[in-house]
């Protein structure tokens, strides 16, 4: 414990070196642009920055892409406050009660109310993370082949059984991940599969490609067919408003505190910053006592789901630093950073990168408040951004999403597939097909298959292996319920005589 | 994709048919992703399983998920509309230039192909006047290329106008 402590302010020393600061407010700066418009999120915009990294110290790269994920976190609650657009799938929850506030003259507290409890929900996470990362990590350097297959296998069906699209469109899309991630080599024969002589495929398909794709050119395809018409509250935040916010704000300490650990809970599972920011505004609705004027502009409905939002988006990074397991594709696009650098994920980070993962640590806190004092400060720079007609933004917007593309391999075959990627996105989207697990399986197919496959080496082809010891076991069994939780809630509910309509998470 | 003409609110493909479309090319893909496992092997080799035996039960996985997703598809047909004909012709007006686009970028390079994806973006779409279209159109290439190829030092593809420019 005592040792984690030097490690951190150590990290902290190499985070406030003048370079890694600059590239600090450079990727809040970014990342709130890429947050605040229609077609980049936190997942492509870093994949797109990915490249711009190649150069650096893996030290410095990973401050400049997590802090343009923070960007993107805080970006999100600028268009759905003051457009009702929100930027971010994780802060639609946020124009509930958000946006009816902008319209009645007070977008200042709104903002305010929003950037100050992200910031309370990704410091608890952050703080969370201090004290968790470490000793899962310890932990995890016991697993063997099994273990580690049980983990990914956790996490997969949490994603069937948390998210909301129909699990077996969940299903569908996640498996046709491992497919598309299993062209090419095989990492146990190094036999080549799928690739049916096409010399294109003998590398496979890379899963940045798979993200600038589908959540890059998917959500052009999208948002140009609503056909966007702006109609913003004029965006004045004063420092007045703010101290009259902060004010007021300590009131809800309770709803901040069971956001935080509704979002934390929600992001180590992979269900993500989505679910967590509705079901953190749903308990609130319920349990506050202005829940029936929740959606007229309560400021409870929107510190609600900024602090779970928050909190869930930086615990994701909890798995992925500790297990080598994203949290969300975000998270797998830092993991896929990682291997670029040449850095082996998983719990061994600790012990062999300690600079690294505790420049990592130290970022997110120093990251969070550069933050919030650039969000607090710019607002109405960034929500000039969003005034730029859609149809300068968009040509851009493909051009970079190319040159992400190409930059990944060199290859200009890469960005047809990304248009491929961007059409089929587009039609997944629209057909309610959720593409998080399929990213993430395009990521992990490798490794959850080599753990898989060598499991099942060891045991001669039993598939016992897997309930073989308890550690496994209990995490196998944890994955079951997670698979199979739809059912098992409203099995629950029956017997409580409640009808299973009134879920929380709805 | 299947055309239904609906009584009310303009027309277009119906969002049963498309539903459809994904679920039986999602099935397709699984298909080919089987024949291919079946012809590296799908049993058990030197080396345990062979390469073929993970690909293969995901893809058999995506084939009964996909049959489950069309059985629900036509145990709940609404006759919802997928999208109207004028809102899919926008998107076809992103996906046809961005198409062209990509073609063009290994003979033209990245940059000028840029440019002029850009500047027909702003004319034809958002009718802006040459100028402007122009301008952003020079611009944002011009700026990736110090930010890409001065400053982080990342090659992009480049054509005969950057070696007529001498890069």
């Amino acid at each position: 414990m005592l040792e984690d402590i030097g490690n951190l302010i150590h990290g902290f020393a190499v985070v406030v070196q003048p370079f890694n600061l600059l590239l600090m407010v450079v990727g809040i700066v970014l990342g709130v642009i890429v947050g605040v418009l229609p077609g980049l999120g936190g997942a492509n915009g870093v994949a797109i920055l990915l490249p711009l990294t190649f150069s650096m110290s893996p030290t410095s790269a990973i401050i400049m892409l997590s802090c343009i994920y923070w960007g993107a976190l805080f970006g999100g609650a600028i268009t759905s406050i003051l457009f009702n657009i929100p930027g971010e799938p994780w802060s639609v929850a946020t124009t509930f009660d958000g946006y009816p506030m902008a319209q009645q003259g007070r977008a200042g507290e709104a903002l305010t109310a929003a950037f100050t409890s992200s910031f309370v929900g990704a410091l608890f996470a952050v703080v969370m993370i201090t004290l968790v990362a470490p000793m899962v990590a310890g932990f995890a350097l016991r697993f063997g082949p099994a273990e580690i297959f049980s983990v990914y296998f956790l996490a997969f069906c949490s994603f069937v059984g948390l998210s909301k699209e129909p699990p077996f469109k969940t299903v569908a899309s996640m498996m046709l991940g491992f497919g598309l991630g299993a062209v090419g080599l095989d990492q146990v024969t190094g036999q080549l599969r799928l690739t049916f002589g096409v010399e294109q495929m003998l590398n496979g398909f890379d899963f940045l490609i798979a993200v600038i794709g589908l959540f890059g050119i998917g959500e052009i395809l999208l948002t140009m067919e609503e056909g966007l018409s702006f109609r913003g509250s004029p965006a004045k935040l004063n420092l007045k408003v703010v101290f009259q916010t902060w004010k007021e704000l300590p009131r809800y300490w309770l709803l901040s505190l069971r956001s935080c650990l509704i979002g934390c809970w929600m992001g180590i599972s992979p269900a993500g910053a989505t679910p967590a920011s509705f079901m953190s505004y749903g308990i609130a609705k319920r349990i506050s006592k202005n829940g029936h004027k929740f959606g007229t502009g309560q400021i409870e409905g929107v510190v609600a789901p900024e602090t779970a939002a928050h909190a869930a988006g930086t615990s994701a990074l909890l798995p992925m630093i500790s297990l080598g397991v994203p949290g969300s594709p975000t998270a797998a696009v830092l993991l896929g950073g990682l291997l670029i650098w040449g850095l082996q994920p998983g719990p061994l980070l600790f012990t062999e990168q300690k600079d690294f993962v505790w420049g990592l640590i130290a970022s997110m806190y120093m990251g969070n408040i550069v933050g919030l004092l650039i969000v607090l400060t710019c607002v109405p720079l960034f929500a000039a951004i969003l005034r730029i007609p859609f149809s300068v933004i968009a040509p851009v917007i493909l051009v970079f999403c190319a040159i992400g593309a190409y930059t990944v391999h060199n290859n200009t075959f890469d960005v047809v597939m990304m248009l491929v990627f961007g059409i089929a996105g587009y039609f997944m989207k629209k057909c309610n097909y959720p593409l998080a697990p399929m990213v993430l399986a395009i990521v992990l197919g490798d490794k959850a298959e080599e753990a898989f496959r060598q499991s099942l080496l060891s045991s001669q082809g039993r598939l016992g292996v897997f309930w073989s010891n308890g550690l496994v076991s209990t995490i196998m069994a944890l994955g079951l319920i997670a698979l199979f939780w739809p059912i098992i809630q409203a099995g629950w509910e029956r017997m409580r005589g409640r009808p299973a309509g009134l879920r929380a998470a709805e | 994709m299947s055309d239904t003409t609906k009584e009310f609110g303009g027309t277009g493909p119906s969002h049963q048919g498309v539903e459809i479309g994904v679920a039986a090319f999602m099935a397709l893909l699984a298909l080919v992703g089987i024949y291919g496992s079946l012809k590296v092997g799908i049993g058990w080799g030197a080396e345990g399983p062979k390469a073929g035996f993970f690909p293969f039960y995901v893809s058999l996985a995506v084939i009964i998920a996909s049959a489950v997703n069309l059985a629900k598809i036509f145990a709940t047909a609404d006759g919802e509309l997928f999208a109207s004909w004028s809102q899919l012709k926008l998107v076809l007006a992103v996906v046809i230039p961005t198409a062209i686009y990509v073609a063009a970028i290994p003979y033209l390079g990245i940059y000028v192909a840029s440019a002029i994806l850009i500047i027909a973006f702003m004319r034809w779409l958002g009718r802006y006047p040459w100028i402007y279209a122009v301008g952003v159109g020079a611009l944002v290439p011009f700026l990736t290329f110090l930010m890409f190829e001065l400053w982080f030092l990342v090659p992009l593809p480049k054509g005969p106008f950057e070696k007529f420019l001498g890069y």
